[in-house]
C-alpha cells in the first residue's frame, strides 16, 4: 500500500500527518535523505573529517615540535611530561608525529586516486566510445597492468625507480588507473547505444559534445563510487610503501615510517610502537565505511 | 571445452608477454644508467664502451628485450648484483618458502571467509548480517604489516609463546612443517596473511549470495515447498563462480602481497627477498622475482577462468 502511495503522491489527501518519506524528491535530495539517517556513514564521515582537519591544521593542533628529539626522553609512556602519546625511539613527541604524520598519508592515498580518476577515466571513456581499435589498444594494455598483484605492482615500480613521495604517488596512480580505466570503459558501453545518445547524434552533436554532455554525466557515478573505495586501500599502499622504506626519508613524519623505525623498539616500549599503525587502520576503516554508505546511497550496482 | 581452454590460453599469452615488456623496462626506470652500478665511477669512455658490448647493452632496445627474453625462457635471469649467485637460484628459493605460507593462509582464509559471507549473506540486513559484515570491513580495512606487528607483541613480546620473526634455527634449507619446533615459526604469519582475504571473500561472497536469493528462481523453489536447506543449497551453487573469482584473485595476492607480511616477520620468502633487493638495488632480483610472481598470477587467473568455465555452463557458451 505504502508503495503505490509514493508513486503517486498526488493521490494524498492532504492530511497535516502526512508522514514525510512520502515526498517525492530529485535524485540528490533523496540520496542526500538516505545518507543523513544512516548513522554509521555519518558517524564515520565526521571521523574522516576529523582526520583531515587533523592533519590540515597539525601546526596548530600539535602541543610539540615533531622534529624536537631529547636523548633522556626517548621510547616514554603516555601522558610523561606533557607527551600525551609518549615519545618515539629519538624522544620526539608522538602525538605531534601522527597528526603530522596523517599530512604525507593522507596526500600519499588520495593524490593518486584522484589521478587515476582523471587518467582511468578518460581513457576509459575514450575506449568505450571510441573504435574497436582504439578500444581493444586501450583496453588490452590495461589488461596487462592488471595481471600483476596490486602490492607488487607498486613495490616493483616505485623501487625501480628508487623510492620517495613522488615515485611512490606515480607508481600508485599506476596501479589505480587501469581499474578505474575498467569501471569508466563499462559504464560508458552500458550509456553509449542508449536513445538518448542517438537523439543528441541525430540532432547534430558531435562525438565530442556527446561525450562531454551525455557520456560524462553518467560514467561520473561509478567512477566516483569506485574511487572512493580505492581511497582506504590508497591509504594502506602508500604506509605500506613507506613500512618498506619506499615512501619519504626520515626524519619527516608519516604513519607508515614511523610503524616500521617504531618496530625495532617493540620490546621496550609495545605499546607505543603499535600507535601508528592504529591510525593507518583507523584512516582507512572510516574512509571503506563512508564509500560503503555513500555507494548504497546512491544506489549504484558496480 | 577443448576449444574454450585454446581460446583462454591464447588470450593469456599476450598479456605474458606484455607483462615481461614491463618487467623488461624496470631496468629503465631506474635512475641513470643501468651499468651504474657495475662499473667503477672514473671508468674511461673506453671500459665503458666495452661493457655496453658485453652486456649487450649497445644494441638496440627491440633487440635487446629479444635477447632478454630468450634468457629468461631458458631460465637465465642473470647474476644477482648483492650476492653473485644466479637469479633463478634465489627466486625459486624464496618462491617454495612463499608457497608454504600461502599453503596455510590459503584454506584458513577462504574457509573462514567463506563461512562468514554465506552466514551473513543467508540473513541479510539482520544483526548477524550486521556483525559479519562489520568484521568483514575491519578485515579489508587493516594494514598486514601493523597486525603483524601487534601479533607479534602480544604472542611473543608479551605472552612469549610464539616465535617473532625468521624460519627457525635450522634456517630455510632445514625448514619442516612437521616439527613443531619449525611449524610454529609459520602460526603468526599465516594468521597475519589470511585476514584481508578473509575480509575481502566474506564481503564478496555475501553479496554473490544475497543478489541470488534475490533471483526470481528462489521464489519457484519456495513455491515447489523446498526445506529452506534445499534452498540454501541452489544458491550457493549459484552463487560459486562469482566467489571462485575472488578467490582465485586472492590466491594470486597472497603469493605477490606477502611482500609486507614476509618482511614483518623477515620470512625469507620471495616478498622478503624484493625488499632486500630494493635496498641493494640489486635490479637483476628485483626483475626476476616481479616476472616470476607475476607469472603466477596470470597462470592463476587462466585455471581460474577455466574452472569456472568448467562449473558454469552459462560462461562455457558465452
Amino acid at each position: 500500500m505504502a508503495d503505490t502511495l509514493t508513486l503517486n503522491p498526488r493521490a494524498l489527501p492532504a492530511e497535516e500527518d502526512a508522514p514525510p518519506a512520502l515526498k517525492v524528491r530529485g535524485y540528490w535530495a533523496s540520496v542526500g535523505f538516505r545518507l543523513r539517517h544512516d548513522p554509521v556513514t555519518v558517524f564515520f564521515g565526521c571521523v574522516v573529517l576529523a582526520i583531515v582537519l587533523a592533519a590540515v591544521f597539525a601546526p596548530l593542533l600539535a602541543p610539540f615540535d615533531p622534529y624536537k628529539e631529547s636523548v633522556i626522553g626517548r621510547l616514554k609512556p603516555f601522558g610523561w611530561k606533557n607527551h600525551l602519546l609518549g615519545t618515539d625511539e629519538l624522544g620526539r613527541d608522538l602525538l605531534s608525529r601522527i597528526l603530522y604524520g596523517g599530512r604525507v598519508s593522507l596526500m600519499m592515498g588520495v593524490v593518486p586516486v584522484l589521478i587515476a580518476m582523471v587518467v582511468g577515466g578518460t581513457l576509459g571513456i575514450v575506449g568505450g566510445f571510441g573504435g574497436r581499435k582504439l578500444n581493444t589498444a586501450i583496453m588490452r594494455t590495461m589488461d596487462v597492468f592488471y595481471a600483476f598483484p596490486s602490492v607488487l605492482l607498486a613495490v616493483a615500480i616505485s623501487g625501480a625507480m628508487g623510492g620517495g613521495t613522488i615515485n611512490g604517488m606515480i607508481a600508485l596512480s599506476m596501479v589505480f588507473t587501469p581499474a578505474m580505466c575498467r569501471v569508466a570503459e563499462t559504464a560508458t558501453a552500458q550509456v553509449k547505444n542508449l536513445d538518448f545518445v542517438e537523439a543528441a547524434r541525430a540532432t547534430g552533436a558531435g562525438t565530442f559534445t556527446i561525450m562531454r554532455h551525455h557520456i560524462l554525466g553518467n560514467v561520473l557515478g561509478p567512477v566516483f563510487i569506485y574511487a572512493s573505495s580505492l581511497v582506504s586501500v590508497g591509504i594502506l599502499l602508500a604506509s605500506g610503501l613507506s613500512f618498506l622504506g619506499l615512501g619519504v626519508k626520515p626524519p619527516v613524519a608519516d604513519w607508515g615510517l614511523m610503524l616500521s623505525t617504531l618496530r625495532q623498539s617493540i620490546y621496550v616500549n609495545p605499546l607505543i610502537c603499535a600507535l601508528p599503525g592504529a591510525a593507518i587502520f583507523i584512516t582507512s576503516i572510516s574512509f571503506n565505511l563512508v564509500s560503503d554508505g555513500i555507494r548504497s546511497a546512491m544506489d549504484v550496482r558496480m | 571445452m577443448i576449444n574454450l581452454i585454446f581460446r583462454r590460453i591464447l588470450y593469456a599469452i599476450p598479456i605474458a608477454f606484455g607483462v615481461s615488456v614491463v618487467c623488461f623496462s624496470l631496468v629503465y626506470l631506474a635512475p641513470g644508467d643501468p651499468l651504474q652500478t657495475i662499473l667503477p665511477s672514473d671508468a674511461s669512455a673506453e671500459t665503458i664502451a666495452l661493457v655496453k658490448a658485453a652486456y649487450g647493452f649497445d644494441q638496440p632496445l627491440p633487440i635487446q628485450f629479444l635477447r632478454w627474453l630468450g634468457r629468461v625462457v631458458t631460465g637465465d635471469f642473470g647474476q644477482s648484483v648483492a650476492t653473485r649467485r644466479p637469479v633463478i637460484l634465489e627466486v625459486t628459493g624464496a618462491l617454495s618458502n612463499t608457497i608454504t605460507l600461502v599453503m596455510f593462509a590459503v584454506p584458513l582464509a577462504f574457509s573462514i571467509g567463506y563461512s562468514i559471507g554465506v552466514a551473513a549473506g543467508c540473513f541479510p540486513g539482520q544483526w548477524i548480517d550486521r556483525a559479519l559484515t562489520g568484521t568483514a570491513v575491519m578485515g579489508v580495512s587493516l594494514p598486514n604489516y601493523w597486525f603483524g606487528i601487534v601479533l607479534v607483541i602480544a604472542f611473543a613480546v608479551e605472552m612469549m609463546v610464539l616465535p617473532a620473526t625468521g624460519m627457525g634455527l635450522n634456517g630455510s634449507a632445514g625448514f619442516s612443517i612437521f616439527r613443531w619446533e619449525d611449524a610454529r615459526f609459520l602460526v603468526l604469519p599465516v594468521i597475519t596473511l589470511s585476514m584481508v582475504p578473509i575480509g575481502i571473500i566474506s564481503r564478496t561472497t555475501r553479496a554473490a549470495v544475497a543478489e541470488v536469493f534475490n533471483q526470481e528462481f528462489v521464489i519457484t523453489l519456495r513455491a515447489k515447498g523446498l526445506s529452506e536447506m534445499a534452498i540454501v543449497r541452489h544458491v550457493l551453487k549459484n552463487s560459486l563462480p562469482q566467489v571462485l573469482a575472488v578467490m582465485g584473485l586472492q590466491f594470486g595476492y597472497l603469493m605477490g602481497g606477502s611482500i609486507l607480511v614476509e618482511t614483518v616477520f623477515t620470512w625469507p620468502g620471495s616478498g622478503f627477498l624484493l625488499s632486500k633487493a630494493i635496498i641493494n638495488r640489486d635490479v637483476p632480483v628485483l626483475q626476476g622475482t616481479i616476472l616470476m610472481l607475476s607469472m603466477v598470477f596470470v597462470a592463476t587467473n587462466l585455471l581460474v577462468d577455466l574452472l569456472q568455465a568448467q562449473i558454469d555452463p552459462r560462461i562455457r557458451r558465452a
